[in-house]
């Protein structure tokens, strides 16, 4: 996905090529701004203050990185395993399908401290199976997995639009959802938590479910790069027949870190479902699964990247809403733009970037070398 | 089922199928050359805009047409400049061409037209017109499979025929000509094609721009035939099912011709099932039929019924040996 192998020191090939990407896609979507007749400029300072300018703009920005951490996360541990999950937005769709049911079966009967765990529980199980179909096929019948999650994600969509049109719907109700959640399954918002250590915050879909993304992002790390699991996933991921032949078996890595990355996609359900809507409905996903695409790839694949690349999305997301609250004709879509055009430059026009700037650095270093070369002739 | 009934679900089958048929062909020559092709639905709506919007602009079909076909190509050629010449990962340029496109038509869909994204209704004049209304007439005088053959393959507009003839046409080009055997062979051995020198490289973008075509026609078909104006993401979907009725379909053209009638007859009868009750099974729910498409890819996908092989080559970026 972005391996570019051109030679770089580390720290440009980590920090100074995902800005260098940023900064493109950014002066592409500049370009577009100014040709539907709008001031760049002006519209980055106005999205900048609206996703970190109040206390209510940044709890909005968090609650969008929330999702992106945990669809980010889902990208990059199949990823590392040599698989491309395109399925997450039908992973998160079953994720909320799970915490949905668990609400509503047991949200009446159970305390908050026993649901909340059954929720997360069941959200994790609904999105790990929902990815361990196709990585079976994948395991076993050779099927390729990018197409087979594609599938699933329209598989998917389908199966939640029956069951909500005709099993889950509240008789009587004019929209397509469930009945409300009981208080017990509602996950906490963050005013509410900070309200209890005596800390006013405005009320925002911000809620606890940020604590567990960054939980994620942790627990990533330590499986991927301090675990022996996660080691195999990855020898599996770069060299595949060499970790066969040193004992590892492909196919249950396969299945592991599927498995693993839908679990992480069916936690968006918490954010979501459990966290804002408190009942279940059609379009909760809407895009999320595919930006986090987008954030792997800017986040190079690795946990740190990914929590920074989810609040730079967070903070777009946050701020085009404004910008469109702001501007009339200024639609959210601009951002949806240059979140594809981030994909088009840090992942499939990679191999442009990278290039040219390893050669710009070998320029740079040669340049003193040689003029220190001359001083000495001289001298 | 009555012969009315018949006719005209045989006519929507083939409405539905139409866009279908011209992006699985397009999806065929990409992947018979070794390219992934996930763009299929962010090519197809860029070309729809632009077919719109140069209508609702100019009135003209054929500068519709010219714009629409421009756009395709164009974004062929970009994913030819990031997959083949710079080798890039193929899946990625795809969700970057898709991406992009679903948010780059809306932004300029209201920018332009300041209607939320749509163009404004197109009027007659760039709107493709029936053929053979004529013969339809004539063969509805005959009794029962006049009708239904008479309301179903007669009076469509000039696109559904086109469409029909390129299967043909494609596999003629695939299958019968020096052309397409170097185009197939790149899909599988590259090196050998390389060695017998031949310019990969050639081979593919040749492939992609006739892509690039046919999703132009796809997409104009969506915003001249099917649906009086441009609406933000009106492809829905549509790629992405093309790309499996040419998977379905093996790779090849007329395989993937009989999938999208099949795909395009599940939706034409989606609707109409609505709420009817089958024998044996009883009622079936709209969605079931709408995911039986992408369940029964990825069942044939898993080798249970029949075995689709992909091209051998798929997905590899072609490194020359120096």
């Amino acid at each position: 996905m972005s391996s570019q192998g051109a030679d770089l020191p580390r720290w440009i090939d980590l920090i100074v090529l995902p800005l260098v990407n940023l900064a493109l896609a950014l002066l592409v979507c500049g370009i577009v701004v100014a040709v539907v007749g709008y001031d760049p400029w002006q519209a980055l300072t106005l999205l900048v203050q609206g996703a970190f300018g109040s206390r209510m703009g940044l709890s909005y920005t968090l609650y969008y990185a929330t999702t992106f951490v945990f669809t980010g996360l889902a990208v990059a541990v199949a990823f590392h395993a040599g698989l491309f999950n395109i399925g997450g937005e039908g992973q998160a769709m079953m994720g909320g399908l799970g915490t949905a049911l668990a609400a509503l079966a047991l949200g009446e009967h159970l305390p908050r401290w026993a649901m909340l765990p059954l929720m997360i529980g069941a959200a994790m199980l609904f999105g790990m199976c929902w990815a361990a179909v196709p990585a079976a096929l994948q395991a076993w019948r050779g099927s390729h997995v990018v197409i087979t999650t594609i599938m699933f994600n329209f598989i998917a969509s389908a199966l939640l639009a029956y069951l909500l049109v005709d099993v889950l719907k509240e008789p009587g109700n004019m929209m397509v959802e469930s009945r409300a959640f009981a208080a017990s399954a509602r996950m906490p918002g963050v005013q509410e938590a900070l309200a209890v250590v005596g800390i006013e915050w405005p009320a925002s879909p911000l809620n606890l479910s940020v604590l567990l993304a960054v939980a994620a992002a942790v627990a990533v790390y330590l499986l991927l790069w301090r675990s022996q699991p996660g080691y195999a996933i990855r020898a599996v991921g770069h060299a595949p027949e060499a970790a066969h032949y040193g004992g590892m078996r492909p196919r249950v890595q396969i299945m592991v870190s599927m498995a693993l990355s839908g679990a992480l996609a069916g936690l968006v359900g918490i954010n979501e479902i459990a966290g804002v809507h408190g009942r279940l409905l059609l379009e909760y996903v809407v895009g999320a699964g595919f930006a986090g695409i987008a954030v792997s790839l800017i986040g190079r694949n690795h946990p740190v990247g990914i929590v920074l690349a989810a609040l730079l999305f967070g903070a777009l997301y946050q701020g085009g809403s404004e910008l469109a609250f702001e501007i009339p004709g200024f639609s959210r879509d601009m951002v949806f733009t240059l979140q594809g055009l981030i994909v088009l430059f840090s992942g499939a026009l990679a191999q442009v970037a990278a290039p040219t700037l390893a050669r710009l650095w070998r320029m740079t270093r040669r340049a003193p070398r040689a003029a220190a070369a001359e001083g000495a002739v001289d001298g | 089922m009555d012969e009315v009934a018949l006719g005209t679900l045989l006519a929507s089958t083939l409405r539905v199928a139409t866009p279908l048929i011209l992006c699985a062909l397009a999806g065929a020559l990409a992947e018979r050359s070794g390219v992934i092709d996930l763009g299929l639905e962010g090519k197809m709506l860029s070309c729809a805009f632009a077919a719109g919007s140069v209508a609702a602009l100019s009135g003209s079909m054929t500068l519709a047409l010219a714009a629409s076909l421009v756009v395709g190509v164009a974004l062929s050629l970009l994913q030819g400049f990031g997959c083949v010449t710079h080798r890039g990962d193929q899946v990625v340029m795809g969700m970057a061409i898709t991406m992009t496109a679903a948010g780059l038509t809306v932004v300029l869909g209201i920018a332009w037209f300041q209607q939320g994204g749509q163009t404004p209704t197109l009027p007659d004049t760039v709107r493709l017109a029936p053929w053979f209304t004529g013969a339809g007439e004539a063969l509805r005088a005959l009794p029962w499979l006049g009708t239904v053959l008479g309301l179903g393959l007669f009076g469509h507009n000039a696109m559904v025929y086109l469409a029909i003839a390129l299967v043909p046409a494609v596999w003629w080009l695939l299958f019968r000509t020096r052309f397409g055997l170097r185009l197939r062979a790149t899909g599988e051995n590259p090196a050998m094609v390389d060695a017998a020198g031949v310019s990969i490289t050639a081979l593919r973008y040749r492939a992609l721009m006739l892509n690039g075509a046919l999703c132009s026609l796809a997409g104009s078909y969506l915003v001249l035939a099917q649906n009086p104006s441009f609406i933000p993401h009106m492809t829905a979907g549509r790629g992405y099912m093309a790309l499996a009725a040419m998977i379905f379909g093996k790779w090849h053209p007329v395989g993937a011709f009989f999938a999208c009638l099949l795909f395009g007859f599940l939706d034409a009868v989606s609707i109409r099932l609505q709420g009817v009750s089958l024998p044996l099974v009883g009622a079936v729910p709209v969605q079931a039929i709408q995911a039986l498409p992408y369940l029964m890819t990825v069942v044939l996908l898993a080798g249970f019924v029949g075995n689709a092989r992909a091209p051998k080559a798929l997905g590899i970026p072609y490194v020359k040996e120096r």
